[in-house]
């Protein structure tokens, strides 16, 4: 999709803490229309303290959020509710519903969010996505009997099944082997070419954010620490950008 | 003689005694300030299901998945537990009623003992240990694995769809089960009166019904309702908001065993004090 100067994402002066200690002192950022921004950022860094803030499962202390221009902090519980609908989340778990087969996890937000669906028009839905991610055969399947590969593909399936216009993934790579991380970056790529999306992708996987950034945002101490393209972080040489990207 | 100085003396106690006082005081109102929390979130988390339990978008498909789940997992338990109950009050009053030759008393005794109080405390008792520790640790892990973040973030309501099914489903469940129990405690205390006698079974439940009454029977069964809802939310409320370690698991599952069967004693007390103004 090409890249617009429309931002869907806008973030300014965010600070969030628990207690005593703050996890995010000050960030500003914003994600384009069509982009797919890579956040940086060691363990503890507050990338996914910051990304839960963008669909509000926390709420941050200072700052303002809008997504598709809507202050995200100032919605009431309907405005929330339709804004949440256009966005997907991969948590970093996956968070299947154990309880349930991948078709019924699927059919979960697909019967919530698009109600006047057919039984046939669901079922070829769930078909269509679990086609993309390759797993069509794991339709009866419970979350225990996946691999944490398979589980990832699952939860991103049930993800863009309700057709979000922003994905948030959070550490989407994270716990798994490089082949299946590669199989996954590949993914997200294919899904913004798919389905138009634009992607905020929390990682600490150079891989990942070299197979997927449109643009690369470093935290660091809870502050924005760098940004730009990912060959700016490549070349500098500042030591604590160095070893990251070391390993 | 020893020096005696009586200005550093009292300086010496009251700074210990200032600390120590200082110390607990601060402990004493942390302590008093986490439970008027705790009592301030139980509050605002019943008004938030009790609100949900009337929208528009009732998931009537895992209401019944629940009743199924509770009434499935807890009746084998049920079963066995009011037989016995019914066979051990028999075997147990029996030689006594003997004694005094009202033996054909028995029959009426132990069917308003078991209806009024065994039945129901003890079922409720037993669901609190099996239904409210699987709510506890269900929810619980639910909230470890940001699988209640997913469904809230999928503009799904997690109280609605988790908690309101599960309380309706508990509330519902428990006094069916109860009457259950009842049922088989009456038919174990059959058995056991003939174990010892000889008394059919049209007879037994003949005398066993004549001498219940319909107040022995509707208070036991509304406070039924009431142990229901409680099991329901406390095992709803520890799951639903336990910490994000897996340890958290097993204190919901812990807490919601604790805190349920004392409630329901409690319950049990009150009710016991309303139907006795009667």
């Amino acid at each position: 999709m090409t890249k617009s100067d429309r931002k869907v994402i806008e973030i300014h002066n965010l600070q969030i803490g628990f207690g005593d200690q703050v996890v995010i002192s000050d960030v500003s950022l914003h994600l384009n229309e069509g982009e797919n921004l890579v956040i940086l950022g060691k363990s503890g860094s507050g990338k996914s303290v910051l990304v839960k803030c963008i669909v509000r499962l926390l709420i941050p202390d200072k700052g303002t959020i809008h997504v598709l221009g809507e202050n995200v902090n100032e919605l009431n519980r309907e405005g929330l509710s339709e804004l949440r609908k256009k966005i997907g989340f991969l948590f970093q778990s996956g968070a299947l519903y154990d309880s349930m087969t991948v078709k019924e996890n699927l059919e979960f937000p697909l019967r919530r969010i698009k109600r006047g669906l057919s039984r046939k028009e669901t079922d070829e839905k769930v078909k269509e996505v679990l086609e993309q991610v390759g797993l069509y055969d794991s339709l009866d399947k419970m979350p225990s009997q996946l691999s944490g590969g398979m589980r990832k593909r699952i939860s991103l399936a049930r993800t863009i099944v309700v057709d979000p216009m922003i994905m948030l993934y959070d550490e989407p790579t994270t716990g798994l082997d490089p082949v299946t991380s590669d199989e996954i970056s590949a993914l997200i790529n294919e899904v913004q070419r798919i389905y138009k999306t634009s992607s905020i992708i929390i990682t600490h996987d150079i891989e990942c954010a070299r197979n997927t950034a449109d643009r690369v945002i470093m935290l660091q101490e809870g502050e924005v620490y760098l940004e730009g393209k990912l060959e700016k972080f490549e070349k500098s040489t500042d030591p604590s950008i160095k070893s990251f990207f070391k390993g | 003689m020893k020096k005696f100085n009586p200005v550093i003396k009292v300086k010496d106690i009251v700074k210990e005694h200032t600390i120590k006082i200082s110390e607990k005081t601060i402990a004493k109102t942390k302590a008093a300030s986490n439970f008027l929390t705790d009592v301030a979130d139980v509050f605002l988390f019943i008004s938030r299901v009790t609100k949900e339990m009337f929208s528009r978008h009732f998931e009537f498909k895992e209401f019944l998945r629940q009743c199924f789940q509770i009434g499935n997992k807890t009746l084998p338990l049920i079963s066995i537990t009011g037989i016995i109950i019914g066979l051990v009050l028999t075997i147990q009053s029996r030689p006594a009623l003997v004694d005094f030759g009202a033996v054909s008393m028995l029959p009426g005794m132990v069917a308003i003992s078991i209806i009024r109080e065994m039945g129901p405390v003890i079922t409720a008792l037993i669901c609190a240990g099996k239904i409210g520790s699987g709510m506890g640790a269900e929810l619980g892990s639910m909230r470890v694995t940001e699988q209640i973040d997913a469904m809230e973030v999928s503009s799904t309501h997690p109280i609605r769809f988790l908690v309101v099914t599960r309380v309706l489903a508990a509330t519902l469940m428990i006094p069916l089960l109860v009457l259950y129990a009842d049922a088989l405690g009456i038919l174990g205390s059959w058995a056991g009166a003939n174990i010892k006698g000889d008394v059919t079974f049209v007879l037994f439940f003949s005398q066993a019904f004549s001498s219940i009454e319909f107040i022995d029977l509707l208070p036991a069964v509304i406070k039924t309702f009431f142990f229901g809802a409680a099991i329901g939310l406390i095992g709803c409320y520890k799951g639903y908001t336990a910490g994000r370690g897996t340890e958290s698991v097993g204190i919901a599952a812990n807490s919601a065993v604790v805190t349920g069967s004392l409630l329901v004693i409690i319950i049990d007390l009150i009710a016991v004090q309303i139907t006795d103004m009667l």
